[in-house]
């Protein structure tokens, strides 16, 4: 098993410029009773997207055909809360691939890296400046470059750097996950077991 | 020798390698699922052709899914029974230890771990939970992770992590009369924000804490997600040593002996450094309670909703987002209110210390005529502490009911959901938007505060009732 490469990523992008956006909102729990990892996209954002007959609620970005595009541009501590990984599961089912805010929360981060979401740490300052071009053109194009860790907003040319874990970088860059490194280490894990 | 925190020394001696400028492979002695979370992961190694790896180190409950009435009919949501099922179905097919639905040991899996001396001292432990912070309450290095990493520990008894930075928060001083270990976590995660912790591990020390009995501590712990950190320890004491002797799962006779000469040297060695230190005094916490969508949009009950006006502008559209949703008013007070529903349970404050605290303070009052009150165990052994002790009675001539365990309100996937603009007072731990049912709006206080609107009808300061 493996996850999908990422390397590089040229696309349009959707705002959500609000903070705190918690694992819940992203999806609510009455949604996590599948027992299967697919189909969560459809209830991405489920609470903000739909009301309560199920019509689509207007003026929700994923609503608004203004916006499209693999890239979700999200506010600041975007991810917080519930360590269910279904919250990215659901927004990688609904196709993005790389996420964006000022701040992440830890768990969120991981889960999205074991599924091949990436999650781009930006400054605040070129966040304020990702929602502001978004808004003036949602044409706007984002290129995210895994290999030299940059974003750039393609017609401004601006750009800035991310970190990302060296590890985790090789992982996404060749499509590798976690579980395979761990299983080719068992030998290794046993010797720990027996020594202390 | 280089000088540790407790956090190093519990870490270190689980690290099995190190990758290079990567994470640690860290050892898990401890791994708790429950069927929310964990079905991926075991169709994960299924779907390899492999086992569990040390299934004698793995222990199941269902928590989230079930009704807390009648549980011995089945249960009748689809979806639900099906996610309990195929826990059994995994558990069985992996020799997993299965407290299953109306086993005595039944319950939230943060409340099941420590009663049956499953979370050791100096111990890993980790849950696809992000509460499992519950257990650092006992020296442990415990934390919450996603089904990718519950599939890692049951294919290896490892996950891949990077070492988080170490934070130290101090409080010292005595409690006030009517607060708790509860509003100790609201006040902090009031002080540092739901991000503060983001990337930390936190130890918390001081008299206030050590004076805690292992319910409070616990109660401490289970919050320090919501500040951000994966986790809160605090050193084991003869308080913790007293708790953890002779539970089920506990180290006997010698065995016993050479754990707890082990567990009294974790402690964080004089010296040692941390990357960032807090500092409260425990005279300035008085009962706390939470007016908007994250457990840092916390107040004392006595004062009124900031109104928001010195907000930068990104924060001030968020912040009016979540009043907007509450249905509040910045500037205005929070005592008075009324109290549609009052919710005692979950991993945060659904221990029997919650239960007798709660029972009296109501002992000899009335239930509120119009407010609805879910009373959950946080396990069978609660429940049954509950009515050995009775405290079911006590409750039950104030007009209340004690119902099964289960996480029931604390994220309402069962049938125990607050209607749309309907107001709860809640022990639970988590006020974001929809999160006790579709519309709801929730209050987060302690079990006095909840115990307190549940006679009145109305958010009451639980001290004047005292
Ligand atoms: S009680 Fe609430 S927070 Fe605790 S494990 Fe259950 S759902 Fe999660």
């Amino acid at each position: 098993m493996s996850i999908d490469k990422f390397v590089t990523l040229e696309s349009t992008a959707i705002p959500m410029p609000i903070e705190n956006v918690d694992t819940d909102q992203i999806i609510p729990a009455r949604f996590l009773k599948a027992t299967t990892r697919e189909g969560f996209g459809e209830n991405l954002f489920r609470d903000w997207r739909y009301d309560k007959g199920g019509s689509k609620i207007p003026g929700f970005v994923l609503n608004d055909s203004k916006y499209s595009g693999k890239i979700l541009v999200g506010g600041k501590n975007f991810g917080s809360g519930s360590s269910r990984e279904h919250a990215a599961w659901a927004i990688y089912d609904h196709g993005f691939k790389v996420v964006v805010s000022s701040f992440f929360a830890d768990i969120f981060k991981a889960n999205a890296l074991n599924n091949g979401l990436l999650p781009v740490q930006v400054s605040d300052a070129f966040l304020s400046k990702l929602f502001s071009e978004i808004e003036k053109n949602p044409q706007t194009k984002i290129k995210v470059d895994l290999e030299n860790q940059t974003i750039t907003i393609l017609s401004t040319g601006e750009s800035e750097k991310f970190d990302i874990n060296k590890y985790k970088k090789t992982c996404l860059l060749n499509g590798y996950d976690d579980i395979d490194y761990l299983l080719s280490m068992k030998d290794k894990i046993e010797v720990f077991e027996k020594t202390r | 020798m280089s000088k540790k925190t407790l956090f190093d020394k519990v870490w270190d001696s689980h690290v099995v390698s190190q990758v290079e400028e990567g994470p640690s492979v860290l050892y898990i002695d401890r791994h708790l699922v429950h069927e929310v979370t964990s079905p991926q992961a075991f169709a994960g190694l299924d779907k390899r052709g492999i086992k569990v790896f040390r299934p004698g180190q793995t222990f199941a409950t269902p928590d989230h899914n079930v009704p807390t009435k009648d549980q011995h009919l089945t249960i009748h949501d689809e979806l639900s029974r099906s996610q309990v099922e195929k826990l059994t179905q995994n558990c069985q097919n992996h020799g997993v230890t299965l407290f299953g639905l109306n086993h005595p040991y039944q319950g939230v899996v943060h409340v099941v771990g420590p009663e049956l001396g499953i979370t050791l001292p100096g111990s890993t432990m980790v849950c696809g939970d992000s509460h499992t912070s519950t257990h650092g309450a006992f020296g442990a290095v415990a934390f919450g992770v996603g089904t990718s990493e519950v599939e890692m520990v049951l294919a290896t008894q490892c996950i891949m992590q990077p070492k988080p930075k170490k934070m130290k928060i101090e409080v010292n001083g005595t409690l006030g009369k009517g607060v708790t270990a509860k509003d100790i976590a609201l006040y902090i995660i009031s002080k540092i924000t739901t991000a503060g912790g983001t990337g930390y591990f936190i130890e918390y020390t001081g008299s206030a804490i050590t004076n805690l009995t292992m319910e409070g501590r616990m109660t401490l712990c289970n919050l320090s997600i919501e500040s951000g950190a994966r986790g809160g320890m605090i050193a084991p004491d003869e308080t913790t040593f007293s708790y953890v002797k002779g539970r089920e799962y506990a180290p006997k006779g010698a065995d016993w002996d050479k754990a707890l000469a082990y567990w009294k040297t974790l402690k964080t060695d004089d010296g040692a450094e941390f990357d960032k230190v807090y500092n409260f005094d425990a005279a300035d916490i008085t009962p706390m309670i939470t007016y908007g969508t994250n457990p840092g949009m916390g107040i004392k009950i006595t004062e009124s909703i900031p109104s928001g006006a010195d907000l930068a502008d990104t924060n001030k559209n968020t912040f009016m987002k979540a009043l907007q949703y509450m249905g509040l008013e910045g500037g205005t007070k929070m005592v008075g209110r009324k109290v549609d529903y009052v919710f005692l349970g979950s991993c945060t404050n659904g221990r029997i210390e919650d239960f007798r605290a709660f029972a009296s303070f109501v002992k000899g009052k009335r239930k509120a005529a119009d407010t609805v009150v879910w009373l959950v165990p946080g396990s069978k052994q609660v429940e049954k502490q509950c009515k050995d002790e009775g405290i079911d009675k006590i409750l039950e001539e104030a007009g209340f009911e004690l119902r099964q365990p289960g996480c029931s309100a604390c994220l309402a996937m069962n049938d125990d959901k607050v209607p749309e603009g309907k107001y709860a007072v809640a022990t639970s731990n988590r006020n974001f938007e929809g999160r006790q049912g579709p519309g709801s709006r929730t209050f987060l206080a302690s079990p006095l505060t909840a115990a307190a609107a549940a006679v009145t009808g109305v958010i009451t300061d639980p001290r004047e009732l005292l």
